[in-house]
Parts: structure tokens; sequence; C-alpha cells
């Protein structure tokens, strides 16, 4: 049971509040909350926080703090589920999650939470069942820009000559579909987390990877879609269908609206999407990669006489040679009071500072094709640099994102609809990988 | 939020709303009434604008009414007399042929919250239970308990309960599951909703047509129901277990609560069930919401106190993200060092040093933290890296390494030298309180093996008048005293300065009272002083043991799936004080009182040498034949043992009963508990402490369940070699325990399970010992100190179960 919800900005403005129970006394709970937050260093405020029988639960999201407060006994992994799922919906329905969309949408929220909510208790967080009851219209937030007409050809018609789909073309109001008329679409999208630590020594210590197929439906009527995946796919370590190729994950679990029964044969799931993004599938993968890892570091740390620390880092992106990978970015602890550093990169285009306060060097790399190889070399002036400063040099980070790639190899080998729709409709399928957390030893 | 030119703002507005111009235009008009509520949003009083809201609600527009109806609701305790106003148009739009109109009336008019105005709202909210639209039919029932939450202390009407308990047939899930939730508030006197077998199997056939949080709820009110057979039981248990691994983790962890709570008497069970989570458990921890891992992990940090085992396996899910927030990397790093084994432990090792230099000082101290928790069974690797983590020089880490380093030689007397020749130069880096203290206490404790242990204290002496922190002058001046005995040449004369400043210039009295004390202390002698300063140096009692024992599941079940686990610090106390009491008792202060305070007879039974030796125990001090010294050496490899307990069998078979005269053969027997209950390291850590290797183990809770163990005694005339075989064979003597058992259930108590219940019974473990050569004083003295120690594991065991009962 949800007593209050609100939404702060992170600077602490609060975007929205709603009390359901009209129980607490005259705590403003907002401020409470925020003088909380703000007590603590650092950025990181625990989920719970409690103040005498009252318990703030938090998400971030957007940006933005999400903040129900609830009785001890309620469970967090409803609530926490719960904001999240609410945190969707107002993306879904804003067309994009942050502190102008949400501030200029805010009628169009209070109108969701009152059908999600009432009483404090979860009504229906479905799409389908909320489209019926919200009124309001969303405002899009995003500003007017040169770049949106490039899609447009002579006299406003569409031009199909764009084969992939802007990243942005998904970030819109799911509501807006019903004024644009014909401009029916749907995504279908296989998005990948890694989570690999590879030792100092190049051998692969962990490799996991979760992955989700997620449906985004700007369909105004849409009875029933087929995904298509990879027919070697097997589920689980007994199943080996075949030699090499064959696609694996661990485990997996579907949206309870999928029907399943193609799948055993096809690897062909059905379902009737709603208006709206939701996550068909979810997998995982541990401890086996199908492929080499995509990036591999060779670095050489030395010191010099003068009691500089000289980072030589090689980066090899081991992808296969047509894809590549984007906003690259490789954070390297070094020994506390670096002060300044000097930097030889291969490309102008490649950046890399020195943040003291999380004393790392951040090197950027816009985009590293696959099957080549970077190096950079820095050289840090560290007052009062030792032998044993050279354990901070410690495990460096690389957080990146693969479009076009799963790690897992899984593949939609067709969407189709069903009936077929009268108007003209585009589906797209879209592939990308991130990087959750991938270091690699020194 | 203070928003200027608030009062302007609200003139405007009113101007707008009463202007006929902008209320003959729909747009308009609506877009006035946006701004009104935007600016409510925003803080600013627009309570003044509450008659021209009352007129705008008389509306075709829906939105415009949603909008209004929100700023109704939260001034209409400020303006109750113009609320009635409201009630009209209201009653009004509950009649209109639009469900949606329909139950946004209904649902507004039970948000007023004005106690005055229930008469009107009970006869909507009445044709509303019946109304044809389901949604209409969601926000009456609600309505109910809101009206009932309203006039607390009113009669309950029993036509309405009765209504709402036949509306659980109702085809709308929602409408299903709103009237469990305001049977549950109406009735919150009586217990809540009532939840027959009826009911139950209702909602149990019913729940596969109910969303994630209609699942939720069900689950968590099916949680009242007793099934009335274990048939009907393994019913329910088998429909739930699809839900067990939804992927949907609040079904997942709400149907582990049922679960729990419908297996109490049923370990087996529940033990599966916690299996069979472990995986839906995992996945939320790779979660892409950040907060929803935590959540997992903190609830995965509860399932392993009764199954330590459990996440084994895939110990590599919780190494930390580079990019994750602290609070989670402290809770992944409190997991890793539970689950460190032998084959993992470099692996973990390698990981957790990562941490050591993290930018967040937390997480860098934490990580430190538990390489020195690991440290208690790998004492070797980890205090390489903790003594390689002191060459960084850096304040917060060397604080926590000092700090780590003292709590492990508080528990691994062993690791002293190791630790003595990595304190040198300590002291420069530390700043803070905490770091000092531990140092202090190390060098007071420690100070025989650091050879400039007298000049660091000097150091911190002629700093006394600046030093701020009371507990470093306290820990200052005991440190002394302890250094002083053992090397009094070169402190006699600090400590000298150091009592007068104590005792003439500190302000503050318990520095001052600790001084006089240790000053009047010196004048009874250095005897004296010795045998209380320098009791024990550290603490091998049974509580400190390594790997802890399963807890039964009993003991968190009620906290599942709560805001408990998440609450911070919470797991990490609950470790501290389940793991070993005397933990807390490692932090300094403490430490120097305790032992001396807690078993003041200890010192009387100890040799004098004792101290020195370092290798007594308490168990072996308090034993009547004092004399008897156990020792491990020299050590006996398992084929050496089978070997000799196989000769020493075939030996006793030629010879019959003759017993040689250098060989002794006897065979005893020990009563206690719960001894199986044991972990096999358990057991294994307490025999250490008094000096018993254990060499071979049958798992627990297999039948017949057996230990072989041995250890020398170093005592006159000669040393023996005991050999030691542990049998518990099952129920040797059932018919005292019938009766026993009977008499508990007489008792009313609830019927245990048989497992539990043979854990609070005394069972007959047999005891076979073979020595060599012979000594019957010896072998006495032996058994007494292995009853001692089964013993002390069983009532360890009594007093749980006598917490959780009580």
């Amino acid at each position: 049971m949800i007593r209050q919800l609100f939404i702060l900005s992170s600077k602490g403005d609060p975007l929205l509040f709603r009390d359901f129970r009209g129980e607490t006394g005259d705590d403003d709970v907002v401020n409470v909350f925020y003088q909380k937050v703000t007590a603590l260093p650092g950025d990181q405020p625990p989920v719970v926080m409690t103040l005498r029988d009252l318990h703030f639960l938090h998400i971030r999201q957007g940006g933005l703090y999400w903040v129900a407060t609830t009785s001890a006994d309620s469970s967090p992994f409803t609530i926490v589920e719960f904001l999240n799922r609410l945190a969707a919906l107002v993306k879904d329905y804003c067309g994009g999650l942050s502190e102008k969309s949400v501030q200029m949408n805010f009628a169009l929220i209070y109108e969701l939470l009152d059908e999600v909510l009432d009483y404090g208790h979860i009504q229906t967080t479905s799409s389908d069942m909320l489209k019926n009851f919200l009124q309001s219209e969303a405002v899009s937030s995003r500003p007017f820009s040169l770049f949106d007409l490039s899609n447009v050809g002579l006299f406003g018609a569409d031009t199909q000559q764009s084969k992939v789909a802007p990243s942005s073309a998904a970030a819109r109001p799911i509501q807006a579909s019903r004024e644009q008329g014909g401009r029916s679409e749907i995504f279908a999208d296989v998005v990948e987390r890694m989570s690999v630590v590879v030792g100092s020594n190049g051998v692969l210590m962990k490799a996991d990877v979760e992955g989700e197929i997620r449906v985004k439906c700007f369909m105004p009527s849409c009875s029933e879609i087929r995904i298509g995946l990879n027919e070697e796919l097997s589920i689980g370590k007994s199943q080996l269908r075949g030699y090499g190729a064959a696609v694996r994950v661990d485990r997996c679990s579907f949206h309870q609206g999928v029907r399943l029964d193609e799948f055993d044969s096809h690897r062909i799931l059905r379902l009737c999407p709603s208006q709206g993004e939701q996550t068909v599938m979810q997998y995982q993968l541990t401890d086996d990669l199908p492929t080499a890892p995509p990036f591999r570091l060779f670095p050489t740390i030395e010191r010099d006489g003068t009691g500089r620390l000289i980072l030589f880092l090689k980066l090899r992106c081991d992808l296969p040679p047509k894809s590549s990978a984007v906003n690259v970015c490789a954070s390297v602890p070094v020994p506390k009071g670096a002060v300044s550093l000097s930097q030889e990169l291969s490309s102008p285009d490649q950046s890399a500072e020195l943040q003291s306060q999380n004393r790392a060097v951040v090197w950027q790399i816009p985009r590293l094709a696959g099957g080549t190889q970077l190096s950079a070399l820095f050289k840090l002036d560290v007052p009062g640099l030792s032998s044993a400063s050279m354990l901070e040099v410690g495990p460096v980070g690389l957080s990146f994102e693969l479009p076009k790639f799963t790690a897992t190899g899984l593949q939609i080998r067709f969407l189709r609809l069903s009936p077929v729709q009268p108007a003209p409709s585009q589906r797209w399928v879209r592939y990308v990988t991130h990087s959750d957390s991938y270091s690699i030893r020194i | 939020m203070p928003y200027l030119g608030g009062e302007e703002t609200v003139r405007e507005l009113k101007r707008a709303l009463s202007n006929p111009n902008v209320q003959s235009e729909p747009l308009r008009y609506r877009n006035t009434v946006l701004r009104v509520v935007r600016a409510m949003s925003q803080g600013v009083n627009v309570s003044g604008l509450f008659s021209e809201m009352v007129k705008a609600c008389a509306t075709v527009d829906v939105v415009q009414k949603k909008l209004v109806y929100m700023f109704l609701c939260s001034y209409a305790s400020l303006n109750p007399e113009l609320s009635l106003l409201v009630i009209n148009t209201l009653r009004k739009d509950c009649q209109d042929p639009n469900p949606m109109v329909r139950s946004l009336a209904l649902r507004n008019m039970s948000n007023l919250r004005l106690p005055s105005l229930v008469e009107y709202v009970e006869q909507p909210l009445t044709a509303g239970l019946r109304d044809r639209a389901a949604c209409v039919r969601r926000v009456a029932v609600l309505g109910w308990a809101k009206l009932y939450n309203l006039q607390s202390g009113s009669d309950i009407d029993a036509a309405v309960v009765n209504e709402l308990y036949s509306l659980l047939r109702d085809p709308d899930p929602v409408v299903m599951v709103n009237c469990l939730r305001a049977l549950d508030e109406i009735l919150k006197e009586e217990g809540g909703v009532v939840i027959n077998k009826p009911i139950t199997h209702h909602l149990l056939n019913r729940m596969k047509e109910c969303d994630v949080w209609g699942q939720c709820e069900v689950l968590r009110v099916l949680q009242r129901y007793r099934p009335q057979s274990d048939d009907e039981l393994f019913d329910i248990l088998s429909l739930l277990d699809a839900s067990l691994v939804s992927p949907h983790p609040p079904v997942m962890a709400a149907t582990l609560s049922l679960f729990l709570s419908l297996c109490a008497d049923l370990p087996a069970v529940s033990l599966a069930a916690l299996e069979r989570v472990s995986g839906p458990l995992l996945a939320a921890c790779g979660s892409g919401s950040r907060e929803m891992r935590f959540t997992a992990l903190c609830h995965i940090q509860l399932l392993m106190r009764s199954v330590p085992g459990l996440m084994g396996p895939h110990f590599k899910r919780f190494f930390c993200g580079y990019a994750e927030p602290a609070y989670i990397k402290q809770r992944k790093m409190q997991i890793m060092v539970e689950l460190v084994n032998d084959e993992n432990v470099s692996m973990l090792l390698d990981e957790l040093k990562g941490y050591c230099t993290d930018v967040n000082t937390d997480t860098a101290q934490a990580a430190i933290q538990a390489i020195g928790h690991i440290g208690r069974s790998y004492s070797d690797r980890c205090l390489e890296i903790l003594t390689g983590l002191l060459g960084l020089k850096q304040d917060h880490i060397t604080s926590a390494v000092v700090q780590t380093l003292r709590d492990l030689v508080w528990v691994c007397p062993q690791c002293s030298d190791t630790v003595c020749s990595a304190l040198e130069g300590c002291e420069e880096t530390l700043q803070d309180s905490q770091g000092r203290q531990a140092l202090l206490w190390l060098l007071g404790v420690y100070g025989d093996g650091v050879s400039s242990a007298p000049y660091t204290l000097e150091a911190f002496i002629d700093g006394v008048r600046s030093e701020v922190s009371l507990g470093v002058k306290m820990e200052l001046l005991t440190a002394t005293m302890r250094l002083f005995l053992t090397r009094p040449a070169e402190t006699q004369d600090m400590l000298g300065r150091l009592l007068h400043y104590c005792i003439e210039e500190e302000t503050d009295m318990c520095v001052r009272d600790l001084g006089l004390l240790y000053y009047h202390l010196l004048k009874c002698g250095v005897e004296e002083t010795r045998n209380v300063l320098q009791g024990r140096r550290s603490d091998p009692s049974l509580g400190v043991l390594i790997g802890r024992p399963a807890e039964p599941i009993s003991q968190w079940a009620c906290s599942f799936n709560t805001l408990e686990p998440l609450k911070k610090g919470g797991t990490v106390t609950q470790t501290a004080s389940r793991g070993s009491p005397e933990h807390e008792a490692s932090k300094p202060k403490t430490a120097v009182e305790l032992p001396e305070t807690l078993d003041c007879s200890h010192i009387h039974t100890d040799p004098p040498d004792s101290a020195s030796t370092g290798q007594r125990s308490d168990s072996a001090a308090e034993l009547p034949a004092a004399s008897l010294t156990l020792s491990l050496s020299p050590t006996l490899s398992p084929e050496e043992f089978e070997r000799r307990w196989l000769q020493r069998c075939s030996l006793r078979s030629e010879e019959a009963a003759e017993e040689s005269n250098d060989f002794l053969q006897t065979e005893d027997r020990i009563y206690c508990s719960a001894v199986l209950q044991r972990s096999p390291q358990t057991l294994q850590a307490a025999m250490q402490l008094v000096n018993i290797q254990t060499l071979a183990f049958t798992p627990p809770s297999t039948l017949p369940w057996r230990v072989f163990f041995y250890t020398h005694t170093a005592g006159t005339p000669a040393s023996t070699l005991i050999l030691g075989e542990l049998l518990y064979a099952g129920e040797a003597d059932p018919t005292p325990k019938d009766e026993e058992e009977e008499e508990r259930k007489a008792d009313g108590e609830a019927a245990a399970e048989e497992l539990t219940g043979r854990e609070d019974r005394q069972v007959e473990v047999k005891v076979t010992l073979k020595q060599q050569p012979k000594d019957e004083e010896a072998v006495r003295a032996f058994l007494s100190v292995l009853s001692t120690v089964l013993h002390t594991l069983s009532s360890e065991r009594h007093d749980e179960h006598a917490a959780t009962h009580v």
C-alpha cells in the first residue's frame, strides 16, 4: 500500500505530489525526504529511508527521484517494481523521461496516477486498460530541430531512403499515434547488457549477459504479432543442437501474454502487444560467451625516474569487422594526488581527461570499428609516487554501446503482423548491446 | 517552495475563471483550469479560487472535470460548506451514461474526505457496487474502505460487508482484489478479511486472471489461511509452484512468503522452496533497475542465513560492477565473504583487492573489512593483501587496515608476528580516532614484538594535550600501562608523565578516573597489575566460529518481503551478534574490560605462564583437571590415523579383553543435544579451539553420524596420543523420549516436526577413545574437555532457540 507518491527533480524541486490516504499528519514529507537525501554524503542515498513510522522508498529514473511512502510491512519488490513500471508508463505517455517532460505533462501524469492507484492500492498498470481512461494529450518536449526534417522529402512525403530507424523514433508519446493517422509503427528491440571481468592475464574471469526483447507498439489496432527467433536457439546447458553456431541462453522467461505453442518447434513467440513498451522475453547467459569478449586491453605501466607515472594502453576491439562500438569510454583509476596529465592519442576525435575527484583518467572514443586497435599514452605527474601507489592503478572500467550486435548472437528472423494491417505499417528490429560493467584488471 | 507573485497570479486566475468569454470557450476554460492546477502543484495557495472552481466543474469536458475534481479534493477540508455544492454535481455525474464519468464522480466523492458528507456518499456507493461497468464497481468497493476509515469507530454495516464478500465472485479480477483490500481495512479490528477454505480455493483458481499486483495481493492475504490437511496443503503448494519461479520479482517474493508461512512446520519443503527461488532471485540481482538489484541482494542475504551454501556456485554474480552505487557494492561484498571456500578464495580476494582502492571511502573500507573477515580462515593471503595496502599511505585505507588487523588478531592470535612487523610507520598516516585507537591497542598488547612501540607511544603522549578524542586518550593510557609491563625500562618515564597529566591536568572525568585507577593498581604491585591487564590477548572462546551455523528459517521468515532487510546495515549488526557475540567485544574499550570482568575465575585457575603460551583456552582452563594440556603437534595425517585406528582394532580382537600396558581403549557416552544439527565446520572450529583435531565427518543429518578426531596430551608422566570417534547411531533409547514428546504435545505446543523435535532432546553420543600409551587420568580429563565442548555447542543452540521463542 502506498500512502503518498511524489516525483522530485534532481535538485529537489517537487514536480508532482499525491497523497492517496490523507492519513499522515502535517509533516511535509517531500521536504523531509529531500533533507534526508541532502544530509547524506555522495549522491547515492539508500533505497529505503525511515523517519518514525514514515518509510520512504525511492528509485531514480531519468534523473528524477520517484518516491513512495509506505508502511514497514509492505513488499519492497512490489513497490520498486511499481515505481519502475510507473516511470515506464510516464515515458510511454509523455514520449520521454525528463524533468521537462514531467513538468509539461503534469496533468496527464496526475490523470495516470489517479487511474493507476486508488486509495494507495495498485489498480492496473497495463497501457491497454489505461488508454481508455486517459483523456489528456501529451505535450512533446522535443525541441524543434532541423534534423527532424531530414526524413521528409519533397512536399512533405516520407522518403524511404533511410532503412534505419532514428534512435529517437521510439521516443514519442503512444497516444500521438491517434492523431498522426496512418503512421503506425512497431519496434522490436533486442537489448543486451554485458558484465564482464577480464583478468590481468587476459583470461575471461566472468562473463554474464542479461538480455531482453522489448516490443514497442504504436499500432492503433494490432491483434497479433509473431516474432521468430534463431531456429538454432537452445535453452539451458543440456540442449545442444548440432555443432558450432548454436545460439544458447541459460534461462529465459516470458511476458505472461506470450503464447509459446510454436516456441519449442520453431522458436516463434506469439503475442498481442498492448500500446507502449513491454518486455516480451528476458534471458540470461552466464559464464560463457559464444564469441571472444569485444574488447581487450594491453596495458603497460611504468614509473619513470622523475616520479611520473606512464600508462601505455592498447585497446583492441575484437568485434567482427562490419560491427563497431560507439561511445566507448575507458576509465583508468590512477593514484591519489595525480595533478596533471599529458596525453598522446592516436586520433583527434578521441579525448582524455583527468577527473581528480573520481581519481581516474577517462579516455573517450566516439567510435571504434571491429578488428581495429587504438593506443594511448598517458603521462601523469603524481607527487610522492611510490611503488605501492601502483596498487591504485586498478581495474579499467569500460562502457560502450554496440549497435546492431548481440553478445549472445540472438537474432529476430522475422516480425509478422496478423491480420495484415490495412494501413501501411512500419516494422523495425533493432539490436544493441550495452556494457553493464566491463572491467579489465591490470 | 516560495512562489513570488503568488497573490497576483491568484487574482489574475480568479478574473479569468469568472470571465464569461472564457467560460464560453471550452478550450480556453480548460487551459485556465490547467493553470490553476499547475499553480497548485507548484505550491501556490489557490484555495481562494474554490467557488470559481466549483462552477467550473459543471462541464462536459472530462479533462476539465478531472482537473477540477483534483483541485476540489485537495481543498475540500478547508471549505466544507462550499463542498456541499459539489456533491450535487457529483451525484448527477453518478447517473451519467458514460461509465468513465460515473467512476470518476464516485472516486472523487469518496476522496473528498469530509465526514459531514458521508450521508450523501453512501447511496451512490451502494448503487456503485451493483453497477454494470467493472470500473465503477472497482471504485465503489474501495470507496467503502475510504468511508469507514473516515468515520472510524462507527458501526460496521453488516449488509455492506456481506455484499463485499459476495463481490469476491465478481467476474472482474480487479474488483475481486479490491474487495480483499477493502474488507481487510474495514475489518481491521477483527483481524482483517476472513479466509476460509472455499474463499482460498476460489482465490487460487482465479489467480491466473489477475495481473502481477493482484496476484501479490491475493498471495499476501492467503498467508492467513491454514490448510486443514496435509493433502490440501500440498495441493495448494503445487498450484503455487509456477508462481514461485515467476519472472516478476514481486510475485516470486510473495509466493515464497506464502510458502514459508504454510510450511513453517515442514523445514524440508521450505528448504526446497528456497533452492527453487534462488534462480529468479539471482535474475533479479541482474535486473536493469539498481533498486531492484539491491532489494534482491538484501533478500538473498536473508536466505543465506538458513542455507549458507545456496549461492556458492554463483559467487561470480556478486562481483561488483564498477559503476554500481556504494550501497549495492557493500551488500555484494557481504555476500562474497559468506561464499568463500578453498576453490574460490583466490578469485574472491583478487576481486576484493580491486575494491580496496575505490574512490568511495565507505566502499574501500568495507572491502578491507571483508578481506579481514576472510582472513579468519585464510590468514596468510589476506595478511599479505592488507599489509600491502599499508604501503599506499592513505589515511582512510591505513585506518581501515589497522582496525581490521586488530580485529583479526583478536580472533587469530597466530597472525600477531606479521601484524607486528607491519605496524611500523603507520602512525604517520593515521588521522582518524578509530584508526589511532586500533593502533594503540595493538601496540599495547603486542608491544613486545614492535621495536618502535615505545617511541610511537611517546609521540602520542607528547601530543596528548592537543588530543581531542576521548577514546584515543583512554586507549593511550591502557596501551602505555600494558607496554610498561612488557618493556618497563623504556616506558617507565613516559608512563609517569602520562599518569601525571591524566590525574592532574585532564578535565575529562573518565580519563582522570582511569588514570587514578591505574595509579592505584600500580601501587598494589606489578604482579597484580599484570594479572589485571594481561588476561587475554585474543579471544579463543567458542563464540567465534569460522563458518556460521545455519539458522532455522523461522528466524527471518516474518521479515521476508518487508522493508526490514533493506534497512541500512540491518544485516551487518545481525551478522555481528549472530556469528560472534565477542566480535563486538573486539572494540578495544570493551576488550580491555571484558575478559577480566566476565571470567575472573579463569585467572585464578590459569597457571601463571598461560598468558605467555597463548595456547590455552577457556574450556580447558575451567576443567577440574587443570593439569591437562592438549596439543595438536605432531600432526597426524588421515592415512596415519586410519592405520593406527585399524591396527588397534585388530589388536583388540586378537588380545580379546586383555589390554596391553601401553594401550587403553574406552567407550563412554555423552548426552548432549543438537550437536548433530551443527555444521561440520562449527564442530571442527570448536574442537580446534581446545586443540582437538577432527579428521573426518559424515555429512550432517545422516545416520549413523560419525566424527573421527585425535589429540596429544602433554602432561605427566608422559605425553600420550588419543584417537577417538564420536558415533550417533539414531534413537538408542526410544521409550523415555516418546513420553517426552507426548508431554510436549500435551503441553499444547505446536506439533513440532520430527527434526525440530529431535533438536531439543538429549541424544546419546557414543565416544570411543584409544590412547597410547595408557594414562587413565588423562583420558578422564580429556573426556570432560570433550563433553564441555559438546555441551557448549548444544547450549548455544538452546539459547538461540530460547531467543526465538521469546
